[in-house]
């Protein structure tokens, strides 16, 4: 894609006639009530899946979304409306209904859109995998089906799923900013199952990013396979995890799950905004462990978390959060820009047309310290070594979090040991920053497998860690 | 609205795909218009209004399968989707067991008329008085208790929607319905500059069955201060009574296992275990779509099939599985009506209208038995294993000591195995209450982990 901007702005152009004449007549019927800032945001979305089982491809399948969400912000006030139809008289009804957060009188506001040219290009996929022939994929959910099978005698099922999408954005801003992004996506997922006499473990990874079909050549479909099966057939041995307040060695990679609902989304400025989160109030304060600085940055290449322009037309950037343990700033969109009076950080973001935008996070991670993950392991004479986890919980209110971990281990004198079942970390956000005691120099990004739930919309984001060390999480285990 | 209803696209995308060369083939059409407002701090903050229509295409050839979606349905483009997904079927290989429903189990209920899903006051509210209702909510919360200093906003939301299905067969069935839901989110400061937040919410199809706007406030606002000076405790097993909406989040967990498609992924803890006492006596679950009213209830299932009422366990013996068409196939058994279907995915086995069925017990002699143990109020995170019954989760709730709740409780977690903690479930409540499309009572089970500090 040569420059994803104005590809898109030409996609909308031709195939739905909306030029800059047609957005600058929604704008202004936006506008006609009164409201301080209007944005339409056009969207085209085309997810393709094909799922694998028994050893065969059971189903395919191709859904197509299109359609235009309408924002009217008066105050801290939203008036907002969606249509899925992109005919002119469908998109004028949703502008009229969301200008009606406005009280005034109706007078007609002239407006100029006018496109902005984005040069940002943070996917490097020439062909997105949409355009890739079904055989080729086909041929990719195969190979992982036989590196999983002849992984160990016991894998009794593979499932495996390849998913893409390719969606065309366009924003329209009442400043008369229009912008447009291309944004591919893949996500290879598998699902091993090993049976053992009358003992099943199934056992899930998977991999992405914004990428085409050149993923692959980065990771293979049968090492995500030969991954799904060695941690299934590792909890046939796993034995009980103990409960109690433990040391924690969160390993580098996945860990990062843990980082962004523990601490990210307590740092969203929607929550700031309103006092609900416990960073309310708290920029220039001590956070954090003098080791920790947590970084929010939407412009890694290929990343599955990055995005060349939010979902307002703003430009992606690198966001430092928490500095050397200081709470530097939040993740804004406009409306919580303006709130605080400072520049959006390129943080709004929406699950789809039919979503009002949110500050959400791109790829989140903690920057690299001094220690080796040896010294680091070592250093525990009894605690639990964390690989990987299948998700995590927060209450943002007062940074209460949940994690479950899929690949843990028991450290003993200094040693990982055995592997563990059902390991849980509950702990706070805040506290388990603040008793970070080492932090590795192997930083990780982790491959892109993680989508972020806030208030019911989800988006694809990234995760990021070097080892670190937590002098003590409660661990939910099941001995005593 | 002009234009053609959802049952008439519905039926010509099916014929288009019939031409297409489509052997079987169902067309689902969901078109609705939603609404929202929200209030924060009596001040109306969100205000939301859309509409939209969508389809959904099943094309089954020689046991090849596709499904595609779209929400452009223009005549033009609605031939080139029939046509596009009869091609995308030929991607998939053949399966014996994929086909539609076998023509005799169609329903011949083919309407929801009597059913209780579509309330005519949804449609005439107006913007007012729902702005009026949100902000009667909050304001309840507020005036409640001065330690609440804070919300995240009272917000009601309602969604009118007319749902049809078509296939190949000639089944044709369409219906409207409605639902209308309050929630809301009580923020109080606690020590240390800790928060601690509590919800609550209703949530039905008609608005006379909604619990009063105030009194949604006040138990959000209760839940919330009940929380200030929550601490952990030490680990040690011990009673754990769920109050019923957690109660519920127990009974969504445990029939995940009870689906087809967990059956033939050999991912359930109960696989070929149908026909076994895997709890105690106490524990009767149903799923009853043809429950009056109900925001599960409907007259038949994602493929047609007529809805019926589905014993999953009974007094400790676990009943059966609950199946759509392919899964039933696929292991020797017979549909329930029990397929779950949106617009983009094929349908899947699920549960509707949930009843954990109640007891006799008094709520508060429950916790009176007690003489130290957890009240759970509050899950976080998703720590169960479906294939293993290893469940462990996050928890918060109150510490019981002599039978009383003696103080809060945060930051423990639970654990056990699913089949232990079935069995283990000694006392149920007379307490039954509806969430959603859920009803439970409080239960006890007589010994779980807690782990704390």
């Amino acid at each position: 894609m040569s420059n994803p901007g104005a590809a898109s702005l030409e996609f909308f152009a031709t195939r739905y006639n909306i030029d800059s004449a047609a957005m600058s007549s929604l704008l202004s019927i936006a506008l006609s009530r009164g409201g301080d800032f209007a944005e339409l945001f056009f969207e085209h979305r085309t997810n393709s899946a094909i799922q694998w089982e028994d050893q065969r491809v059971k189903s395919a399948s191709r859904n197509v979304a299109q359609g235009v969400g309408i924002r009217v912000v008066k105050g801290d006030a939203i008036g907002y409306a969606y249509t899925e139809s992109l005919e002119m008289e469908a998109m004028r009804r949703a502008a009229e209904t969301a200008s009606r957060i406005g009280t005034d009188d109706e007078r007609p506001t002239p407006m100029d859109a006018t496109p902005y040219l984005t040069t940002a290009s943070f996917y490097s996929t020439s062909d997105p995998l949409t355009d890739e022939p079904a055989i080729r994929k086909v041929a990719l959910l195969e190979r992982a089906d036989r590196a999983a099978r002849g992984f160990d005698n016991s894998i009794a099922r593979l499932d495996a799923s390849i998913g893409d999408e390719l969606k065309y954005v366009m924003v329209a801003r009442s400043d008369g900013k229009v912008v447009g992004d291309i944004q591919p996506l893949i996500r290879f997922n598998v699902s091993a199952l090993s049976q053992d006499g009358q003992s099943r473990q199934v056992a899930r990874t998977g991999g992405g990013g914004r990428m085409g079909i050149e993923y692959f050549e980065r990771v293979t479909p049968e090492e995500l396979a030969r991954d799904a099966a060695r941690q299934a057939v590792l909890q046939q041995g796993a034995v009980e995890a103990p409960a109690g307040v433990l040391p924690v060695v969160l390993a580098a990679g996945d860990s990062g799950v843990l980082l962004h609902e523990a601490v990210g989304h307590g740092l969203e400025a929607d929550f700031n905004r309103k006092g609900t989160s416990n960073y309310s109030g708290r920029v220039g304060q001590s956070v954090a462990s003098p080791l920790v600085t947590v970084v929010d940055d939407g412009t890694i290449v290929d990343s599955r978390g990055s995005i060349n322009v939010d979902d307002e037309g703003n430009l992606t950037t690198r966001n430092v959060l928490i500095e050397d343990g200081t709470l530097r700033g939040y993740l804004h969109d406009e409306v919580s820009a303006r709130h605080f009076g400072v520049a959006p950080s390129g943080s709004g973001r929406r699950q789809t047309f039919k979503d009002y935008i949110m500050p959400r996070m791109t790829n989140t991670f903690m920057l690299p310290g001094q220690s080796t993950s040896e010294e680091i392991i070592r250093s525990v004479d009894r605690g639990i070594y964390a690989v990987s986890y299948s998700g995590g919980q927060v209450n943002i209110s007062n940074g209460d979090f949940v994690f479950s971990v899929t690949e843990a281990y028991m450290i003993e004198g200094g040693k990982v040991t055995a592997p563990l079942k059902n390991v849980m970390l509950i702990g706070n956000g805040p506290d388990v920053l603040s008793k970070v005691t080492a932090v590795g120099n192997d930083y990780q990004l982790s491959d892109g497998r993680w989508t972020c739930g806030k208030d019911g919309q989800s988006v694809p984001v990234g995760v990021g860690m070097p080892t670190v060390l937590v002098s003590g999480i409660t661990v939910g285990g099941t001995k005593a | 609205m002009e234009g053609p209803t959802p049952l008439e696209i519905a039926r010509n995308v099916v014929a288009l795909a019939r031409r297409a060369g489509a052997e079987q083939c169902d067309a689902i059409v969901s078109m609705y218009t939603e609404a929202n407002v929200t209030v924060r701090l009596g001040e109306l903050e969100k205000l939301i209004e859309a509409g939209g229509m969508s389809l959904g295409l099943r094309v089954i050839n020689g046991g090849r399968t596709a499904v595609c979606s779209t929400s452009d349905l223009s005549p033009l483009a609605l031939e080139r989707f029939a046509v596009e997904t009869v091609d995308l079927a030929s991607i998939s290989e053949p399966d014996e067991f994929a086909g539609l429903p076998e023509p005799e189990l169609l329903s011949r209920v083919t309407n929801a008329d009597g059913m209780g899903l579509y309330d005519e006051r949804i449609e005439t509210l107006s913007t007012e008085e729902k702005i009026r209702m949100a902000k009667d909510c909050e304001g309840a919360a507020f005036a409640f208790d001065k330690r609440i200093n804070n919300s995240d906003g009272a917000s009601l939301s309602t969604r009118i929607g007319q749902l049809a299905l078509a296939n190949s067969y000639g089944f044709e069935g369409a219906y409207p319905a409605t639902s209308i839901s309050l929630m809301i989110e009580a923020i109080a400061d606690d020590e240390e500059g800790k928060k601690r937040n509590g919800y609550w919410y209703t949530a039905e199809r008609a608005l006379h069955r909604m619990v009063d706007a105030e009194q949604v406030g006040k138990i959000a606002a209760r839940r919330t201060v009940d929380q200030l000076g929550a601490r952990k405790v030490a680990t040690k097993r011990v009673p754990v009574v769920f109050e019923p909406m957690m109660t519920i989040a127990l009974m969504g967990d445990l029939v995940g296992c009870a689906t087809g498609g967990a059956l033939y992924r050999g991912a359930t803890f109960l696989a070929n275990r149908n026909g076994e006492v895997i709890g105690s006596p106490l524990v009767s679950i149903v799923d009853d779509p043809t429950a009056q009213g109900r925001l599960g209830t409907r007259p038949f299932d994602g493929e047609g099939v007529a809805a019926r009422k589905n014993q999953i366990f009974s007094a400790g013996h676990f009943s059966h599985f609950l199946f759509d068409c392919y899964t039933a196939r696929r292991t020797s058994n017979h549909t329930t009506g029990s397929a779950q279907r949106g617009v983009e995915s094929l349908p899947a086995p699920g549960a509707s209208t949930l009843q954990f069925e109640p007891g006799r017990d008094d709520p508060e002699s429950i916790v009176a038995g007690v003489s130290e143990g957890l009240y759970l109020t509050a899950l976080m995170g998703n720590g169960f294993n479906p294939t293993t019954g290893d469940y462990s989760r996050g928890a918060a709730g109150f510490w019981i000591e002599n039978g009383r709740l003696a103080y809060p409780v945060t930051e423990v977690n639970i654990s056990g195995q699913m089949e232990a903690m079935l069995a283990g479930v000694d006392m149920v409540g007379n307490d039954l209450s509806w969430f959603g499309s859920s009803a439970a009572p409080t239960i006890r089970i007589k010994e779980m982990m807690v782990a704390g500090t």
